[in-house]
Protein backbone atom coordinates (compact mmCIF):
# COMPACT_ATOMS: atom_id res chain seq x y z
CA UNK A 1 0.00 0.00 0.00
CA UNK A 2 1.31 3.88 -0.71
CA UNK A 3 2.04 6.04 2.19
CA UNK A 4 1.32 9.49 1.88
CA UNK A 5 3.71 11.78 4.58
CA UNK A 6 1.29 14.86 6.14
CA UNK A 7 2.59 18.29 6.27
CA UNK A 8 2.88 18.86 10.52
CA UNK A 9 0.12 21.41 10.74
CA UNK A 10 -2.63 18.96 9.21
CA UNK A 11 -1.21 16.56 11.59
CA UNK A 12 -3.62 18.04 14.18
CA UNK A 13 -6.35 16.23 11.53
CA UNK A 14 -4.95 12.78 11.60
CA UNK A 15 -4.72 12.02 15.25
CA UNK A 16 -0.85 13.13 15.24
CA UNK A 17 0.18 10.45 12.79
CA UNK A 18 2.42 11.43 10.25
CA UNK A 19 2.16 9.23 7.71
CA UNK A 20 -0.60 7.40 6.62
CA UNK A 21 -0.93 4.27 4.42
CA UNK A 22 -3.89 4.72 1.80
CA UNK A 23 -4.94 2.47 -0.89
CA UNK A 24 -5.77 3.94 -4.58
CA UNK A 25 -4.43 3.65 -8.13
CA UNK A 26 -3.62 7.05 -8.57
CA UNK A 27 -3.05 10.19 -6.53
CA UNK A 28 -6.71 11.68 -6.97
CA UNK A 29 -8.04 7.79 -5.33
CA UNK A 30 -5.47 8.46 -2.84
CA UNK A 31 -5.95 12.14 -1.87
CA UNK A 32 -9.69 10.70 -2.19
CA UNK A 33 -9.11 7.41 0.72
CA UNK A 34 -6.91 10.09 2.39
CA UNK A 35 -10.03 12.94 3.22
CA UNK A 36 -12.93 9.84 3.72
CA UNK A 37 -10.50 8.84 6.23
CA UNK A 38 -10.17 11.81 7.60
CA UNK A 39 -12.86 14.81 5.81
CA UNK A 40 -11.41 17.58 7.92
CA UNK A 41 -8.23 17.44 6.06
CA UNK A 42 -10.48 18.06 2.65
CA UNK A 43 -11.24 21.96 2.65
CA UNK A 44 -7.37 22.50 3.29
CA UNK A 45 -6.30 20.45 0.21
CA UNK A 46 -8.87 21.00 -1.92
CA UNK A 47 -11.09 24.49 -3.31
CA UNK A 48 -13.94 22.57 -4.75
CA UNK A 49 -12.72 20.08 -6.91
CA UNK A 50 -9.52 21.74 -7.74
CA UNK A 51 -6.43 20.87 -5.67
CA UNK A 52 -5.57 24.10 -3.89
CA UNK A 53 -2.77 26.26 -6.08
CA UNK A 54 -0.12 26.11 -2.91
CA UNK A 55 -1.04 22.62 -2.12
CA UNK A 56 2.04 19.79 -3.71
CA UNK A 57 1.98 16.49 -4.26
CA UNK A 58 5.37 15.14 -4.56
CA UNK A 59 5.59 10.71 -5.35
CA UNK A 60 9.23 10.50 -4.36
CA UNK A 61 11.24 13.44 -5.50
CA UNK A 62 8.91 13.94 -8.50
CA UNK A 63 5.94 17.00 -8.46
CA UNK A 64 2.69 15.25 -9.83
CA UNK A 65 2.41 18.44 -12.16
CA UNK A 66 5.31 17.58 -14.01
CA UNK A 67 3.80 14.05 -14.56
CA UNK A 68 0.12 13.55 -14.81
CA UNK A 69 -1.45 15.87 -12.08
CA UNK A 70 -4.05 13.91 -9.75
CA UNK A 71 -4.26 11.30 -12.78
CA UNK A 72 -0.69 10.02 -11.87
CA UNK A 73 -0.46 6.57 -11.57
CA UNK A 74 0.62 5.09 -7.69
CA UNK A 75 2.41 2.09 -7.22
CA UNK A 76 1.94 0.11 -4.22
CA UNK A 77 4.88 1.53 -2.46
CA UNK A 78 5.51 4.44 -3.32
CA UNK A 79 5.93 7.41 -0.85
CA UNK A 80 3.81 10.20 -1.14
CA UNK A 81 4.12 13.56 0.20
CA UNK A 82 2.15 16.43 0.71
CA UNK A 83 3.90 19.47 0.74
CA UNK A 84 2.59 23.48 1.11
CA UNK A 85 4.65 26.00 -0.87
CA UNK A 86 5.38 28.73 2.15
CA UNK A 87 4.22 31.89 0.62
CA UNK A 88 3.24 34.96 1.97
CA UNK A 89 2.28 39.09 1.08
CA UNK A 90 1.99 42.17 2.77
CA UNK A 91 -0.78 43.25 0.00
CA UNK B 1 -2.41 30.21 20.79
CA UNK B 2 0.35 31.17 23.02
CA UNK B 3 4.31 30.70 21.48
CA UNK B 4 7.31 32.35 23.30
CA UNK B 5 9.98 32.96 21.45
CA UNK B 6 14.02 33.79 23.19
CA UNK B 7 14.76 37.12 22.00
CA UNK B 8 17.88 35.83 21.06
CA UNK B 9 15.79 34.64 18.23
CA UNK B 10 13.72 37.08 17.86
CA UNK B 11 17.19 39.02 17.05
CA UNK B 12 17.61 36.09 14.19
CA UNK B 13 14.52 37.21 12.76
CA UNK B 14 14.49 40.81 12.63
CA UNK B 15 17.99 40.82 11.30
CA UNK B 16 17.22 38.32 8.28
CA UNK B 17 14.43 40.64 8.21
CA UNK B 18 15.86 44.26 7.99
CA UNK B 19 18.41 42.76 5.64
CA UNK B 20 16.33 41.88 3.29
CA UNK B 21 14.48 44.69 2.98
CA UNK B 22 12.95 46.67 1.06
CA UNK B 23 11.94 43.17 0.07
CA UNK B 24 10.02 40.73 1.70
CA UNK B 25 11.94 38.09 3.67
CA UNK B 26 11.14 34.74 5.78
CA UNK B 27 11.78 31.39 7.61
CA UNK B 28 10.73 28.70 9.66
CA UNK B 29 10.31 28.24 12.92
CA UNK B 30 11.38 24.93 14.60
CA UNK B 31 10.74 23.92 18.71
CA UNK B 32 8.72 22.42 20.95
CA UNK B 33 4.67 21.72 20.88
CA UNK B 34 2.47 21.30 23.77
CA UNK B 35 -0.86 21.50 22.88
CA UNK B 36 -1.78 25.13 22.75
CA UNK B 37 1.38 26.35 23.19
CA UNK B 38 4.45 26.69 21.10
CA UNK B 39 8.14 26.72 22.41
CA UNK B 40 10.68 28.34 19.81
CA UNK B 41 13.58 26.92 19.94
CA UNK B 42 15.25 27.07 16.37
CA UNK B 43 14.36 29.33 13.69
CA UNK B 44 15.43 29.06 10.23
CA UNK B 45 15.62 32.02 7.34
CA UNK B 46 15.28 30.98 3.99
CA UNK B 47 15.61 32.57 0.26
CA UNK B 48 12.96 34.50 -0.67
CA UNK B 49 12.57 32.81 -4.65
CA UNK B 50 9.36 34.58 -5.38
CA UNK B 51 9.99 37.09 -8.98
CA UNK B 52 11.65 39.44 -7.71
CA UNK B 53 10.10 42.41 -8.89
CA UNK B 54 7.54 41.12 -7.22
CA UNK B 55 9.20 40.78 -3.57
CA UNK B 56 8.72 43.89 -1.94
CA UNK B 57 5.19 42.93 -1.26
CA UNK B 58 5.60 38.76 -1.76
CA UNK B 59 7.19 35.66 -0.09
CA UNK B 60 7.69 32.13 -1.33
CA UNK B 61 10.61 29.83 0.77
CA UNK B 62 13.38 28.79 -1.62
CA UNK B 63 12.01 25.06 -3.06
CA UNK B 64 12.81 22.04 -0.54
CA UNK B 65 13.08 23.98 1.91
CA UNK B 66 9.91 22.83 3.74
CA UNK B 67 10.83 19.40 3.16
CA UNK B 68 14.14 19.27 4.27
CA UNK B 69 13.30 21.47 7.41
CA UNK B 70 10.36 19.41 8.54
CA UNK B 71 12.24 16.32 8.28
CA UNK B 72 14.66 18.09 10.49
CA UNK B 73 12.53 18.52 13.08
CA UNK B 74 10.93 15.26 12.59
CA UNK B 75 14.36 13.56 13.29
CA UNK B 76 15.35 15.57 16.50
CA UNK B 77 11.41 15.15 18.19
CA UNK B 78 10.64 18.51 17.24
CA UNK B 79 8.06 20.15 15.53
CA UNK B 80 7.89 22.87 12.44
CA UNK B 81 5.60 25.22 14.67
CA UNK B 82 5.06 28.04 11.75
CA UNK B 83 6.69 30.71 9.82
CA UNK B 84 7.85 34.23 9.53
CA UNK B 85 7.76 36.65 7.61
CA UNK B 86 7.73 40.73 7.09
CA UNK B 87 5.48 43.10 5.28
CA UNK B 88 7.88 46.14 4.58
CA UNK B 89 6.66 49.84 5.16
CA UNK B 90 3.19 47.65 5.79
CA UNK B 91 1.21 46.99 8.82
CA UNK B 92 2.19 43.40 10.45
CA UNK B 93 -1.52 42.27 9.75
CA UNK B 94 -2.09 39.33 7.37
CA UNK B 95 -3.74 40.26 3.75
CA UNK B 96 -5.67 38.29 2.12
CA UNK B 97 -2.41 36.64 0.12
CA UNK B 98 -1.67 35.55 3.55
CA UNK B 99 -4.87 33.81 4.01
CA UNK B 100 -5.54 32.05 1.22
CA UNK B 101 -2.00 30.47 1.36
CA UNK B 102 -2.01 29.32 4.98
CA UNK B 103 -3.00 26.37 6.82
CA UNK B 104 -4.26 26.09 10.37
CA UNK B 105 -2.10 24.83 13.42
CA UNK B 106 0.35 27.05 12.00
CA UNK B 107 1.65 29.87 13.95
CA UNK B 108 2.26 33.22 11.52
CA UNK B 109 5.17 35.50 13.10
CA UNK B 110 4.61 38.72 10.85
CA UNK B 111 7.44 41.85 11.27
CA UNK B 112 5.99 45.05 9.98
CA UNK B 113 9.32 46.35 8.55
CA UNK B 114 9.31 50.37 8.20
CA UNK B 115 12.50 52.41 6.50
CA UNK B 116 14.30 49.13 7.05
CA UNK B 117 13.85 49.04 10.91
CA UNK B 118 11.41 46.43 12.94
CA UNK B 119 8.17 48.30 14.16
CA UNK B 120 5.67 45.36 15.09
CA UNK B 121 6.26 41.92 15.32
CA UNK B 122 2.19 40.04 16.08
CA UNK B 123 1.87 36.47 15.90
CA UNK B 124 -1.39 35.02 13.89
CA UNK B 125 -3.42 31.79 13.29
CA UNK B 126 -5.53 31.20 10.68
CA UNK B 127 -9.02 29.76 12.15
CA UNK B 128 -9.83 26.31 10.88
CA UNK B 129 -12.50 26.95 8.79
CA UNK B 130 -10.35 29.49 6.91
CA UNK B 131 -12.32 32.58 6.99
CA UNK B 132 -9.56 34.60 8.70
CA UNK B 133 -6.71 34.63 11.05
CA UNK B 134 -7.30 35.64 14.96
CA UNK B 135 -4.50 37.04 16.76
CA UNK B 136 -2.22 34.94 19.20
CA UNK B 137 0.12 35.93 22.29
CA UNK B 138 3.51 36.19 21.82
CA UNK B 139 5.57 36.15 24.41
CA UNK B 140 9.63 37.36 23.73
CA UNK B 141 11.77 35.85 26.50
CA UNK B 142 14.26 38.16 27.91
CA UNK B 143 17.54 36.82 28.58
CA UNK B 144 17.39 36.35 32.28
CA UNK B 145 14.24 34.42 31.39
CA UNK B 146 15.50 31.59 28.64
Amino acid sequence: MATIKIPTPLRAYTSGQAEIAVEGSNVGAILESLTGQFPDLRQHLFNDDELRNFVNIFIGDEDIRYRDGLETEVESNDRLRIVPSIAGGAF
Amino acid sequence: MNVTLPSTLHEVIYTHLEEAFPNEGGGFLVGALDGNNRTITEVHPVENVFEEEEQFHRFLAEDGAFERIEDYADSKGLSLLGYFHSHPDSPAVPSEFDRVHALPFFAYIIVSVRDGKTAETRLWELVTDRSRFIEGQLTILTTQEQ
